[in-house]
C-alpha cells in the first residue's frame, strides 16, 4: 500500500468542500493521489486536470470571475511553474486562489530531484508575498484551510497551503 | 484582413455573450469599438485568456463564452490546446488571430510564419471543431457557425500584422475586472 495518508487526504478534501470549494484544478504527483481521487469520484466536483499547473491560474481566475469557488492542486515544482501566472494574472487583477501545494524536498525527503525545490519554496512564497500555512497536524488542518479561503477572498488574494510529509505520508522510518 | 474589421463585423454577435481577449492591441481595438461590461481583458498574462475562458465556460454552462486569442498567446500555453479539448465546454467558441507576429511587442515573427499550423495543432489536440480562415467573410460566417454549433471550436483567422497605435486606455485593469465580475453576477441572478 501507498504510504501516501488517506485520512489526511480525506480531511483535506472534507475542508475544501466545506468552505465552498467546487472545482479544482490538478496536475498529479504521488502525495495528491487520494486528494484527485476524491475530487474525481465526487459528482458535485468538477475536476480539471491540467497539462501544466500555470493553466489553473486560469482556470481558477475565470472561475472566480463566474462566481465559484476553486482550489489549484499541485506539488511545489508546480507552483515553481505557474508563477508567471499567479504574478501577472491573479496578483495584477486581484483575484483569490487557493492552492494546495504538496512541500516535496523537506527533511525525510529521499528523492534527490526533489531538494532544489523544496529548498526555496517559502522564500518564493514570502517574496511573492503570498501568505502561506503548513500543514502538518491532522487537528489543524481544517481550520487553517477555512481560515486561509477567509483570507484569499477577503483581500483578493493568493494564499497557499503546504501539504507536509509529516501529514501526508505514513511511512515508517 | 485586418483583425479590425473581422472585430467590427462580428462586434454585434457579442451582446450577452461572454468575451474574454488577450492584452495589447487585440483589447485596444476591441474597446475602440466599444467596451461592454461583458468584456474581459486579460492583460499581460499570456497563454491564460483561453484558461481563463474554460474557467467561465465550465462554471457557466449556461452562457456562451468567445475567446479572442493571438498567435504569441496561444504558442505559449499549447498544452491548454489539450485541456480545453479534453474538457470540451460546448459553450465556448475559441477565435485565435494569428499575425504570425507578437506585434504588441514590436512585430516579432511567432512560429506560425514559418509554417505551424494552430488549426491543425487544435485539431490534433482534439478539439472537434476547427478552421483556418483569411478574409471577413470567411470569417464572419464561420464565427456565426460556430456560434450556432454548439461545441469547442478553435477559429483560427489569419490576419494582417497591424494595430492600433497604443494600447494603454483610460479603462483601468481593475475597473474592467470588477466590473466583469458583477456583470456575471446579475446575469446570473436575473436568469
Ligand atoms: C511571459 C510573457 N512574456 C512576454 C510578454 C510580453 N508580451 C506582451 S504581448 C506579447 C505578444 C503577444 O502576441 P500575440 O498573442 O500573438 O498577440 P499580438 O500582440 O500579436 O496581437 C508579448 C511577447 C508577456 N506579456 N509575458
Amino acid at each position: 500500500m501507498s504510504p501516501v495518508s488517506t485520512s489526511a487526504s480525506r480531511l483535506v478534501y472534507d475542508a475544501l468542500k466545506s468552505c465552498g470549494v467546487r472545482l479544482m484544478s490538478a496536475l498529479p504527483e504521488t502525495w495528491l493521489v487520494h486528494l484527485i481521487g476524491l475530487a474525481e469520484a465526487d459528482p458535485d466536483m468538477t475536476l480539471v486536470r491540467l497539462a501544466k499547473e500555470e493553466e489553473g491560474v486560469g482556470i481558477s481566475a475565470g472561475a472566480h470571475l463566474a462566481g465559484v469557488k476553486s482550489a489549484m492542486l499541485m506539488q511545489n515544482h508546480g507552483f515553481l511553474a505557474s508563477i508567471n501566472g499567479i504574478v501577472s494574472c491573479a496578483q495584477l487583477y486581484r483575484i483569490p486562489l487557493l492552492m494546495l501545494v504538496s512541500y516535496r524536498g523537506e527533511f525525510g525527503e529521499r528523492d534527490p530531484w526533489q531538494t532544489e525545490g523544496g529548498g526555496v519554496t517559502e522564500d518564493l512564497l514570502r517574496a511573492l508575498r503570498i501568505p502561506f500555512a503548513r500543514l502538518e497536524n491532522p487537528s489543524h488542518v481544517s481550520h487553517r484551510i477555512a481560515k486561509a479561503q477567509t483570507l484569499a477572498h477577503s483581500a483578493n488574494k493568493p494564499v497557499a497551503l503546504l501539504l507536509c510529509r509529516d501529514l501526508m505520508w505514513e511511512e515508517q522510518t | 484582413m485586418r483583425r479590425l474589421d473581422a472585430l467590427r463585423a462580428v462586434y454585434s454577435q457579442l451582446e450577452g455573450r461572454i468575451v474574454v481577449t488577450i492584452m495589447g492591441a487585440v483589447a485596444a481595438e476591441l474597446q475602440s469599438i466599444g467596451h461592454r461590461p461583458n468584456f474581459f481583458y486579460l492583460q499581460h498574462a499570456m497563454g491564460l485568456a483561453s484558461s481563463l475562458g474554460l474557467g467561465i465556460a465550465l462554471s457557466r454552462p449556461d452562457r456562451q463564452v468567445v475567446v479572442f486569442d493571438g498567435d504569441g498567446s496561444v504558442l505559449m500555453n499549447l498544452g491548454g490546446l489539450t485541456t480545453l479539448a479534453r474538457y470540451r465546454p460546448r459553450n465556448l467558441v475559441h477565435v485565435v488571430f494569428d499575425n504570425e507576429s507578437l506585434l504588441s511587442v514590436g512585430g516579432f515573427p511567432t512560429a506560425t510564419s514559418t509554417g505551424s499550423d494552430l488549426a491543425g495543432i487544435a485539431a490534433a489536440a482534439g478539439v472537434p471543431r476547427t478552421q483556418t480562415v483569411r478574409s471577413i467573410d470567411e470569417f464572419t460566417h464561420a464565427f456565426d457557425e460556430a456560434l450556432a454549433a454548439e461545441d469547442l471550436t478553435t477559429l483560427v483567422a489569419k490576419v494582417e500584422p497591424v494595430g492600433p497605435s497604443a494600447y494603454v486606455t483610460d479603462l483601468s485593469l481593475l475597473e474592467n475586472r470588477f466590473q466583469f465580475q458583477r456583470y456575471l453576477k446579475e446575469s446570473r441572478t436575473t436568469r
